[in-house]
C-alpha cells in the first residue's frame, strides 16, 4: 500500500450565515446574499482544490462539544435535519453525509494508544452538529467525499489553553500518523473562526452588510496578526501565542481545532494561502489553505 | 380573572442518566426517585404552566423561547450517546411564549420565539420535561440562557415572564435545568465509581443546598459569581440560573425549601430541590444588589459604538441635577415624601417632584411623558434635535410609551391601568398629532374609560410631543 498523504490543510469557519446567504436548496431560509467576500473565499478554496485528487476529509468541529474526551462519528452514514440552535432562522439544512469509519477508527485507535480519552459515536439517532454541516457544505457542496468528524474536547474549559493545546498537538500528531499509514489522500479542516466576540443585537434583515463589522479594533488587530503568521509560514508562532490569542480575542481556537490542524500539518513553515477574510456578526473569519501537496519536502 | 402567580420552583439536573440509566448507579436512581417525587408534587399542585430556564441551551442574540406547540424529535447527548436516545414530544404553550417574548421587548430585552420543525431541544430541557411532566398534561415553555447576559438582563427576563404569568392568571412552576458544580470526569468511568469530582466541589454544593433548604434563594443568587469561580468550569454559559429563579420569586429569601436529592452525575453535582413560596418564617432579604426593572444594557455594536466592552451591572443610569441630558434638561431623583409613589421603572423627573402622590382614595400623577426609564430615550424619536431643528417623529410610539409609563407608576402603587379616572393630555402639535394620539388612546386608555381633556400647548420641557396628567383610583392602603 502506498503511503497516505495530507494534500491540504484548511481553516474553514462555519457561521451558518454563509449557507443562508448562498441559498442552497437544502437550506430552507432564503437570503438576498451577504458576506460575499467570505463566500468568494470559499469559492477560491474550492477552485484551488478542484484538480486535486483526495479520498476523504478529516474535520474537527468546535460545535460538537464533548467534555469526556474526544469523540469520532463512527457509523457509515448520517442523514437528518440540522437546525442551528443559535440561529434557527438562518439554518435548517437536510444533510446526508458519508463517514470514512475505517479512517476514523484508525485515528481513534492511535489516539487511545497515545493515552488520549477517545470514543466512537455509534448512536444512529445522533444529529451531526451544524458547524460540521456548514463547513462541509461550504467546502464541498456536492458531499461526494466521505468525512471523518472529530469532536471538540473542551479541555481548555477544564484546564487551560496550554493543556488543551498539548492534547490537541498530540491528537494532531496521531491524526497525521494514521492518515499516512492509511494510504489515503486526505484534506484536514479546522472549522473555527478567529476572534469570536459576537454582536448581541442583530439587524432587521440578517444580511444587511451596512451593519457588519469586526466587534472591536482589538479583535481586528489579533486577527491580522494571526493572518500574517498564516501567510508567512510562521505556524510555530501561532502555537506559541495561542494562549494570549485565545484569551484576548475570545477566539474560537479555544475548541482546539487550530492547534490540532497545525500539528496535523506538522507545524508548516511554508505560507498558507489566504482565500478570504470577513466578519460575521462581529466575529473574525479567515479561509486559509496550507497546500501541503506542494511542500512534501517540508515534512519528509 | 384573578392574577396569576408562581406556585413553586424546582432545581433539577441536566444529564441524561436519570432518564436512560437510573438503574446503573444508586445515586442516579435516587435522583430519578426525586425527579418522580417532584413530578407528583407538580401534578398535585394544580399548576397549569411549567417554565424552564435551561443552562444547556445557550443563545447569543438575546434570549430565545420555544414556541412550537408540539416539538418532536429524538435527542442524543453529545457526550453520553452510548446511554441511548430520548424520543420526545412536548406540549408547549405557544401563546404564552409569544406573550413572554413581547413582555421581554417591553422591558428592553432582545428576544425571539423559535418554532422550527426539528429544532434541537437541549438535553437539560428534554430531561426535565420527560421526568417532571411525563404525560405532557401541563403545557410548558422553555427559555435559553444567553451567553453574554449579566445579572440585570437575567433578572429582567424573569420579571418579564412574571408580567405574563400575572396578566394571564396562570399557576406557574419555575424550573432551572442545571448542575451545581459542573466539573465532570474527563475520561469515561464505570457507573459504580461515580462521585462528586472533588471534596471542594462537594463542600460548595452542600453549602448551596443548605441555603436552598432554608429557602434563601436570593442569597444563592447573590453568591452566583462566587459559585461560578469556585466550582464551575467555564463552559459556554456561566452560572446564571439562580439570578433568573430568584427574579421569578421576587428575589425572596424566605421561601420554604426542601432538597429532595443530591448526587454525582459523572462527577458533576446534580440536585433536585423544591422551593415553595410559602414563607418559611425566616427573615427576608437584606438586598445588596440593584433591583432591576428595565434592561438598558444595549451595547449598540451594530452602529459601531465601542461601548460593548463595558460591563453593565445596573440599568439605572444615574444622573444628578445640573447635568443636561441628550433629550432635555437635567434629571432628578423623584422626591420622597409622605404618600409619594415613585417607581424605578418610570423615567426620572425633570424637577423636584414625585411620580405620584396618594391622597385619600386617589392617586395624582405628575405629568407623564414617553421618555424611557434608564436610557431617557424617546420612543418614536424626539421632535427636534439639540439645535432645535425639527425632526420627524412617531406620535403613536410616543403615546404608547406614555401609557406604558403610566402603567408602571400605577403598578408601583399597587394598582393597574384600569384605575385611571381622569386624563388631561397635552399635545405640542394638535393638527399633526391628534389623529395618531387618538388611535392609540382608543386601543389603550379608551378601553378603560376615563374622562379626558386634550390641550394644545407650545412646548414641553423635553423634546416630546405628548404628555398626560392622570388622576386614578388608589388601591386600598395596606
Amino acid at each position: 500500500m502506498s503511503k497516505g498523504e495530507i494534500v491540504a490543510g484548511c481553516l474553514a469557519p462555519h457561521p451558518p450565515h454563509l449557507v443562508y446567504a448562498e441559498n442552497p436548496p437544502q437550506n430552507e431560509p432564503i437570503a438576498e446574499g451577504g458576506w460575499e467576500q467570505l463566500r468568494w473565499g470559499y469559492e477560491r478554496l474550492r477552485e484551488s482544490l478542484a484538480g486535486v485528487d483526495y479520498d476523504a476529509i478529516v474535520l474537527l468541529s468546535p460545535h460538537w462539544q464533548t467534555y469526556v474526551g474526544t469523540h469520532f462519528l463512527g457509523l457509515p452514514n448520517f442523514k437528518s435535519l440540522s437546525v442551528d440552535p443559535v440561529f434557527p432562522n438562518l439554518f435548517r439544512y437536510h444533510y446526508d453525509l458519508d463517514i470514512d469509519v475505517e479512517l476514523a477508527q484508525q485515528i481513534h485507535d492511535r489516539a487511545a494508544d497515545a493515552g488520549l480519552a477517545v470514543a466512537m459515536m455509534k448512536n444512529p439517532d445522533f444529529r451531526v452538529d451544524y458547524g460540521a454541516i456548514t463547513t462541509g457544505h461550504m467546502f464541498n457542496p456536492s458531499w461526494d467525499k466521505p468525512l471523518v468528524v472529530i469532536s471538540s474536547n473542551r479541555s481548555r474549559d477544564y484546564y487551560s489553553v496550554e493543556v488543551m493545546q498539548e492534547m490537541m498537538i498530540e491528537l494532531g500528531r496521531v491524526t497525521r500518523e494514521a492518515i499516512l499509514a492509511s494510504g489515503k489522500k486526505v484534506v484536514v479542516i479546522a472549522s473555527n473562526s478567529l476572534s469570536h466576540r459576537h454582536f448581541t443585537t442583530e439587524s432587521a434583515i440578517p444580511e444587511d452588510m451596512s451593519k457588519e463589522h469586526i466587534a472591536s479594533h482589538a479583535m481586528h488587530l489579533w486577527d491580522m496578526r494571526m493572518i500574517e503568521y498564516f501567510r508567512t509560514g510562521q505556524a510555530q508562532r501561532i502555537l506559541d501565542e495561542m494562549p494570549e490569542f485565545t484569551e484576548q480575542a475570545i477566539a474560537e481556537s479555544d475548541g482546539g481545532g487550530l492547534s490540532w490542524l497545525l500539528s496535523t500539518l506538522d507545524v508548516p513553515t511554508y505560507p498558507g494561502i489566504l482565500h478570504g477574510y470577513g466578519t460575521i456578526i462581529g466575529t473574525g473569519n479567515a479561509i486559509v489553505e496550507w497546500p501541503a501537496r506542494n511542500h512534501k519536502e517540508a515534512s519528509e | 380573572m384573578s392574577e396569576g402567580e408562581l406556585i413553586g420552583s424546582y432545581i433539577v439536573p441536566v444529564h441524561p442518566h436519570t432518564v436512560l440509566a437510573p438503574e446503573q448507579n444508586e445515586g442516579w436512581g435516587r435522583l430519578r426517585t426525586a425527579y418522580d417525587d417532584a413530578a407528583q408534587r407538580i401534578k398535585e399542585s394544580g399548576a397549569d404552566l411549567l417554565i424552564i430556564y435551561s443552562t444547556t441551551w445557550p443563545s447569543i442574540i438575546g434570549h430565545q423561547i420555544i414556541a412550537d406547540p408540539n416539538p418532536e424529535w429524538v435527542m442524543v447527548d453529545h457526550d453520553f450517546h452510548e446511554l441511548g436516545s430520548i424520543p420526545y414530544s412536548f406540549n408547549i404553550d405557544e401563546k404564552f411564549a409569544h406573550a413572554w417574548n413581547e413582555a421581554n421587548e417591553k422591558r428592553g430585552l432582545k428576544s425571539r420565539t423559535v418554532a422550527y420543525h426539528g429544532f434541537p431541544i437541549d438535553v437539560g430541557s428534554v430531561v426535565a420535561l420527560k421526568l417532571l411532566n411525563p404525560d405532557n398534561a401541563i403545557p410548558a415553555v422553555i427559555v435559553s440562557s444567553n451567553v453574554y447576559a449579566n445579572r440585570a438582563e437575567t433578572t429582567v427576563l424573569a420579571k418579564a415572564c412574571m408580567d405574563v404569568v400575572k396578566a394571564t392568571g396562570r399557576k406557574a412552576i419555575a424550573i432551572t435545568a442545571m448542575s451545581l458544580s459542573n466539573r465532570m470526569f474527563t475520561k469515561p468511568i464505570e457507573p459504580k465509581d461515580d462521585r462528586i469530582h472533588s471534596l471542594k466541589d462537594d463542600e460548595w454544593n452542600l453549602k448551596i443546598l443548605e441555603l436552598l433548604g432554608e429557602g434563601r434563594l436570593e442569597d444563592v443568587g447573590q453568591l452566583s459569581r462566587t459559585i461560578h469561580r469556585q466550582i464551575r468550569v467555564n463552559k459556554v454559559v456561566a452560572f446564571k440560573p439562580m439570578w433568573w429563579l430568584s427574579g421569578m420569586n421576587s428575589n425572596r429569601n424566605n421561601l420554604t425549601g426542601q432538597v429532595l436529592a443530591y448526587e454525582a452525575l459523572h462527577g458533576a453535582g446534580g440536585a433536585v430541590v423544591h422551593l415553595d413560596p410559602t414563607p418559611s418564617g425566616a427573615g427576608d432579604i437584606e438586598y445588596d444588589e440593584d433591583d432591576v426593572e428595565y434592561f438598558a444594557g444595549e451595547r449598540n455594536v451594530l452602529d459601531g459604538d465601542q461601548s460593548d466592552h463595558q460591563e453593565i451591572d445596573s440599568v439605572n443610569v444615574e444622573s444628578k441635577p445640573g447635568e443636561p441630558q441628550e433629550n432635555g434638561p437635567a434629571l432628578w431623583d423623584p422626591t420622597e415624601g409622605k404618600d409619594s409613589v415613585n417607581s424605578a421603572a418610570a423615567p426620572k423627573p425633570v424637577g423636584a417632584y414625585p411620580h405620584a402622590r396618594r391622597v385619600g382614595d386617589l392617586l395624582y400623577l405628575s405629568g407623564v411623558g414617553p421618555r424611557q426609564p434608564g436610557t431617557n430615550a424617546i420612543p418614536g424619536g424626539p421632535i427636534h434635535d439639540a439645535d432645535g431643528k425639527p425632526l420627524n417623529y412617531d406620535i403613536k410610539a410616543q403615546t404608547q410609551a406614555v401609557v406604558d409609563n403610566i402603567t408602571r407608576i400605577l403598578e408601583e402603587a399597587g394598582g393597574t391601568i384600569n384605575d385611571v379616572l381622569d386624563v388631561t393630555s397635552f399635545l405640542v402639535d394638535m393638527d399633526r398629532d391628534f389623529q395618531g394620539y387618538n388611535e392609540v388612546w382608543a386601543e389603550t386608555l379608551g378601553q378603560v374609560g376615563p374622562t379626558r381633556t386634550t390641550l394644545a400647548i407650545r412646548a414641553l420641557p423635553t423634546p416630546i410631543a405628548v404628555e398626560m396628567k392622570v388622576i386614578a383610583k388608589a388601591p386600598p392602603a395596606e
